[in-house]
Order: structure tokens, then sequence, then C-alpha cells
């Protein structure tokens, strides 16, 4: 009965905010709480089913909202003629070179021998890669800066960004998996930390790929998703709002945020669908065996290794569908917005509060925690003018009420320490 | 005289910065090693208590530059740094305290001690930014220059220009004090030796009579010690920003790893090998092979290895190749 109570409770201050503040900012607070609940539940893949400590999430965010970019802006001729090939090869020269290194040390027996063709291997693909890279890099990059200067994307329907996104981030994860896993659990926390940090890097640095800090604009919205001005020249949504006594304006944003919760609501329903059922299984029983007693498991013939590396990619392939998802609903990719506080580590927040190892409880994080995030501030000024209305103005007083700003990050963290210490195992604990 | 030019280059835009850069490095990695040896957990809210620390001592700086008190060519943030790290060894103290002795009682698995840690930094960075704001702060007073570039052109002569700036020196100078301290105290005194024995062998110590408690107080203090003065240097050097002490994590944390989490001496020699390699590999050697090369082969390019916005992918990658070839660090530190 607990956890119906509780998103009755979750539901009940989205829709005071609602009839309180306002019905566009209740959702879209709504919108980027489905999100946050889908990224909660990849997080709880690999922390709450099997223990492990992923501290990379805002770089899969970011490698789905690449995705976003890479599927659905049009490509750029001019740019892919002056030095898309170029580009292709360096990309194709650099990964032969890693291949090559690794070769080199998996199939020769250590010494002096291989140390020296390894750096030999490395030394010349790395040469040979800026050779070929770095002139198409420039040609593409001077292909009308202020507009694109970016080789462009596929020209795809926008909603196959959201399963690329995450195939993007499941590479990735792969890679990192394959190097990172096995090790101590702290070691593969400050790899992914390090990983994210290098994804954001890249985004904003690689022009050619997304634009970099210029950002892209204007991502085209999914079908069904109607645009605002569109909405607002039609006279027949003119008519419908007229009769429901709703400014257009107002109407018309009312319907687009409704249009991409609906959208989300379908993704969301369907991945807590699968997760209920994968935890459900034997698969799922099997994890859990795994978390909580490696050797064990091991004794019993499981692959702790593999299924860790499955698990891992798994779940980061969840949190790059979020990510494409964000992106779509921004319609924009600005690399420069990604901070790891807002994108990993409140969605841990998200994860301990709801319950780790209950996909429910992810879920009810995510909604809980995104609408705190977002309505501590508003909150924490209104209780600092409270309290400071009876003071002279000075700088006491300035100074309380720009540090109601700084609340959310002070809230997130006291909610964070009291839950781990007195209900460790979430609003809604795993059975 | 193209070589005594190219080495000229060479040390100062590589080796002075690298070493002032690798000594706040070390410190910080100290500190994480620290907390790591005897705690047994990666504490993430290091940055932030750098950053808490930090702040600390550009208050107490302010202040005292508000009396007219200064510290003449050096700055007069050294004489506040004893103030800001008893303010920081009280803030973790009092964490301590409130927060992590509860999961000590209860024996609470490593990683979540990471995560309480996480609470933890929400919360100071939180607090930092409550008082002090998130501009960028700049606090270095006193001399800028030890040696100007053109003052040692002049003296030696020389095509290139070499300069220290008074931060740096300080840097390089109070980080081997610290270390000093350090050691003597871990390796001499009574409370550092039973610090040890409690890092090798909790029970055997427990066991021989050693306070835990007072073992864990010791630690914070010396912890926020370290932080302290690791953050008022890296924020001497360059400036002081919240956010950047945050970012910091990573490389102090891939020092701490690289030279093996629990030993002391491998964070320093951590510190200094992310240090350098973070500085060599995205400095543009340009100058440095014009010089040393003969004429017709001097290059075109910048001889630019990776911008330097990639820095954090070479910590990175160091951190990995340890990782995969060596996982316990370069100076074996402990695995749990």
């Amino acid at each position: 009965m607990r956890a119906p109570l509780l998103f009755a409770a979750v539901a009940c201050l989205f829709v005071l905010t609602g009839e309180m503040q306002s019905w566009n900012v209740a959702l879209a607070i709504l919108n980027m709480a489905l999100v946050s609940a889908i990224m909660a539940m990849g997080v709880n893949m690999q922390w709450g089913y099997a223990g492990l400590f992923n501290i990379g999430g805002m770089g899969f965010v970011a490698l789905g909202g690449l995705a976003a970019v890479l599927v659905s802006m049009p490509p750029v001729p001019d740019a892919w003629a002056a030095g898309g090939l170029g580009v292709v090869a360096g990309l194709v020269l650099g990964a032969l070179t890693v291949i090559a290194a690794i070769a080199v040390v998996r199939r020769m027996p250590a010494g002096r021998l291989r140390t020296v063709l390894l750096l030999a291997v490395l030394v010349v693909g790395f040469v040979l890669y800026r050779r070929v890279f770095d002139p198409a890099v420039s040609a593409v990059e001077a292909v009308t800066p202020a507009a694109t200067g970016y080789l462009g994307g596929l020209g795809l329907p926008v909603l196959l960004a959201w399963p690329a996104g995450g195939l993007l981030a499941a590479g990735a994860a792969w890679l990192i998996g394959k190097t990172a896993l096995g090790l101590r659990s702290d070691y593969l926390a400050i790899a992914t930390l390090g990983i994210s940090e290098i994804v954001i890097a890249i985004l904003k640095n690689e022009d050619w790929l997304a634009r970099g800090v210029k950002n892209v604009v204007g991502l085209p919205r999914p079908t069904g998703v109607p645009y605002e001005v569109e909405l607002q020249r039609s006279a027949g949504f003119l008519d419908w709002a007229g009769r429901w006594g709703i400014d257009p304006v107002t109407a018309s944003s009312i319907v687009v945020k409704l249009a991409y919760a609906g959208f989300f609501s379908v993704v969301l329903v369907g991945i807590v669908w699968l997760a209920e059922r994968a935890l459900n299984s034997p698969w799922g029983r099997m994890m859990r065996a795994i978390r909580d007693n490696e050797v064990a498991a091991e004794a019993m013939g499981k692959d702790v290794t593999a299924r860790h590396l499955q698990v891992f990619v798994l779940g980061s392939a969840v949190i790059g569908i979020a990510g494409a998802m964000m992106t779509t609903l921004d319609g924009q990719l600005t690399p420069g917005t990604y901070q790891p506080l807002r994108f990993t580590f409140l969605v841990w927040v998200m994860v301990i509060v709801g319950g780790s190892g209950n996909n429910w409880g992810a879920v009810l994080g995510g909604f809980l925690i995104w609408w705190l995030w977002v309505m501590v501030e508003p909150i924490g000024l209104w209780l600092m003018q409270t309290v400071t209305s009876g003071m002279a103005d000075g700088l006491v007083k300035d100074r309380l009420i720009d540090a109601a700003a700084h609340m959310r990050l002070f809230v997130m963290g006291l909610v964070l320490l009291f839950v781990l210490r007195f209900a460790p195992r979430g609003l809604i604990p795993e059975r | 005289m193209d070589v005594l030019n190219a080495l000229v280059v060479f040390a100062n835009f590589v080796f002075v910065p690298g070493l002032a850069y690798g000594a706040q490095l070390a410190l910080g990695a100290l500190g994480v090693t620290l907390v790591y040896g005897i705690l047994r957990f990666s504490n993430f809210a290091h940055g932030d208590t750098m950053a808490f620390g930090t702040m600390a001592a550009i208050l107490v700086t302010w202040g005292l530059q508000s009396m007219g008190i200064s510290f003449g060519p050096l700055p007069t943030a050294l004489i506040a740094l004893p103030f800001a790290i008893a303010a920081t060894a009280a803030l973790v103290l009092a964490t301590d305290r409130g927060v992590y002795r509860f999961y000590r009682k209860v024996r609470a698995a490593p990683v979540i001690l990471v995560i309480v840690s996480m609470g933890v930094m929400f919360v100071m960075n939180a607090l930092t930014r409550f008082i002090i704001g998130v501009d960028e702060i700049n606090f270095a007073d006193g001399g800028r220059f030890i040696i100007a570039a053109r003052e040692f052109k002049e003296l030696t002569g020389l095509a290139e220009g070499l300069a220290i700036r008074t931060t740096q020196l300080i840097t390089v100078v109070t980080a081997a004090v610290a270390v000093a301290l350090l050691f003597w105290f871990l390796g001499n005194t009574r409370t550092g030796k039973s610090m040890r024995a409690y890092s090798d062998n909790e029970d055997l110590a427990l066991l021989s009579g050693i306070n835990p408690e007072r073992v864990v107080a010791v630690t914070w203090i010396i912890v926020a010690a370290l932080a302290t003065t690791a953050g008022v240097l890296y924020g001497l050097d360059k400036s002081f920003k919240a956010f950047t002490y945050f970012q910091l994590l990573l490389p102090i944390f891939a020092a701490a790893i690289v030279g093996g989490l629990g030993s002391p001496l491998g964070a320093i020699a951590g510190g200094f090998l992310i240090a350098f390699s973070e500085v060599t590999v995205t400095y543009a050697w340009k100058r440095v092979l014009g010089y040393l090369l003969p004429e017709g082969l001097a290059p075109e390019g910048l001889v630019q290895l990776m911008s330097t916005d990639y820095k954090f992918a070479v910590s990175f990658a160091i951190l990995v190749i340890v990782l995969l070839f060596r996982p316990t660090g370069l100076f074996r530190g402990k695995s749990v």
C-alpha cells in the first residue's frame, strides 16, 4: 500500500504546483521528471541490481544528446565535400592504431622488443592520425562557421535518436566496462567520473562533430509534437482554446508540453515494464545473488564479470536514451550546461531516496527529487524574504537573499544524508 | 646557446608550472590517501573541503587586509592559513561526529561511506557558495615575481626569459615543509605511529590499546590541514572558484590511485607524475624544438600533442594504464 500512497503524494505536489503557480510550470517540471525517472532507472539497474558504482551518468546523458544531433540534424554537404572523408579516415586510423597496440600487447611475449614495437606503433599511428585528421577538421570547420561548421547529422526523424542514444551510450559503456570492471568498486567510480569529463571535453572542443560550445540549436521535433507558432496560427486551435477560455499562447505551450509528456510516458512505461520483467526473472535473481555475494555466485558457476558488463551496458544505454530524450525536449545541444552535480550526483540522490534495487523506487525518486530540485529555489527565496523582511537593508540581508539560489545543493545534500542515516533502504524498499 | 635557450623555454613553460601544480596535486592526494588508509573510503568531498578551506583563508585575508596587516612581499594568505586550517578542521571534525561516526559504528561497507561522502560534498559545496558566492576571486597579493622574464634576459643575455612567480616558489616551499612535517609526524611521534599501525592492521591496533576515535580525529585534522594548504596554494597560483575545486577531484584521485591508495609516498609521486604529464602533453613544443633541431627541420605546426582542454584525458589515461598493468598503484597501496 505504501508505494501507491507515495506516488499519489508526489502527484499531489505536481497538481499543487499547477494550481498555485501555473500549469505550464508544472508540466515543464513533469517532462524533465519523466526524463529524470528514466535516468534514475538506468543508475538503479547498475547500482540497485548489481552494486556497480557508476558516477559517470553525465557522460552517458551527453552521448545521448550527441546522438540526437547526429540522427536528426540535416547533413551539411559542403562540409562533407570539404573534409568528411578525411575526418572519417582519420578516425579509422586512430582506431586502427589502438587496435594494433592492443594486438601487440596481447600477441607478443613481454620483453624489450614488445615495448619498443608498442611505442613505435603508437607514435607512428598518432602522427599519421594527426596528418590526416587535422587538415580535414580545419576544412570542415571553415564551412560557414557561423551557421554550421560541422558535418551535420543524418536528417532522420528525431525519435530514432532515442534508441540511437542508447546504442551510443552502450558502446561507450562496453569500452569502459571492458577495462574497468573487475577492478575494485572505487576504481570503477573514478574511471566513470573521468570518462564523463572526457565526453564533455570532446563535445566542447570537437567543433566538427556537434559545433562544440557554439551549440546546435533548432533540433527538429518528433512527428506529432506541434510547434507553438503553428498552433497559434491555426483557426481550429484558436477556436478550441476560445471555447475553453484559455489564452491561446498559454494553451499552445501546454499542448506542446502534453504531447512531449505523452511520448516520454510511453518510453518510461515501456522501460519500467521491461525492467520489472527482468528483475523478477531468473536473470534478476541471479543479479541480486551476484550483488549480495560475488564469491558464492561465482561458486555456483555464474560468470560475475560478464554479468557485470552486461548490466553496466544495459544501465548506461537507458541513461543514454534519457539523454537523447532530454536534448529532444530542449531542442538544442549545449555542452556547456552539462554539470556533474546535476546529471550524475543528483540522479544518485534520486536512486538512493527512492529506494535502490526497486524500479518503482527509482521512478518515484526521479519525480520527487526533480520536483524538489526545481522548487527549492523559489521556496528558499520566499523563506529568505520572510526571514529577512524585518531586517534592515544591508550586506547581511543581500547575502541571505543571494544565498537562496544555492539552497538546492544544500537541501539535496541534507536529504541524501538523512535518507542514508534513517531510511537507508529508501522510500520504497527493495522487496 | 640554442640548447640553453631551449632549456629556459622548457623550464619556463613546462618545468616550473608543472612543479607547482604537482606540489598542489600531491598535497591534495595526500589528504585523499590518508582518509583512505585510516577511514577506508574514497572521500568525494575532498575537493569541496579544499574549497571550504580556501574560502576561510580568503575571508581571513580580507580581514587582515582591512586591518592593514600584510606579509611584505609574501601573500597575506599565508598568515591566514593557520586560521583557515583551524576553521576547516572544526568543520570536518563536526562532519565526522555528525555523519561518518555512525557508519563506523555500524561497520558500514566502504561503498556506503563513499555515497555518504557524496552527500557531504553537496552540503560543503553549498556552504562555500552560501558564504562566498560563485564568482572567481583573486586573492594573491605581495610581490608578483621572484624573477621576471625581462630581468632574466638582461641577467643572462639569453634570448628567452624565465619568469618565476612568487606563488610558484611559495607553493613548492610550503608543500615541501608540509610533507616533511607529515612524514616526521607519521614516523617519529607516538600518535603518528599509532595511525600507521591502525592503517596497517585495525584489529591488531585496537588490541594493543590504540584509541580508534583519537586516531580518526587526528587524521581528520591532518587532512583538513593538507586540504586547506593545497587549496590555498592552488588558489594563489591560479584563482579561487568553487567549481574548479570540484573538478580537481579527478586529477587528485588519479594521483592517489596511481601512487597506490593508502601510500603517502605514492600520493606525492602520483601528484608529480600526473602534473608533469598534463603539462607536457598539452604544451606546444614548437619553440623548444625550434631551438634544438637544425635550421631546416624546425617544425611548422605547434607540435602540441593535445589541446589544453583535454588535460582530464591525460590524468585519466595514466590512471587506466597504471590500473591495467599494476592495479595496486606504483607504490603498492592497499586494496580493500
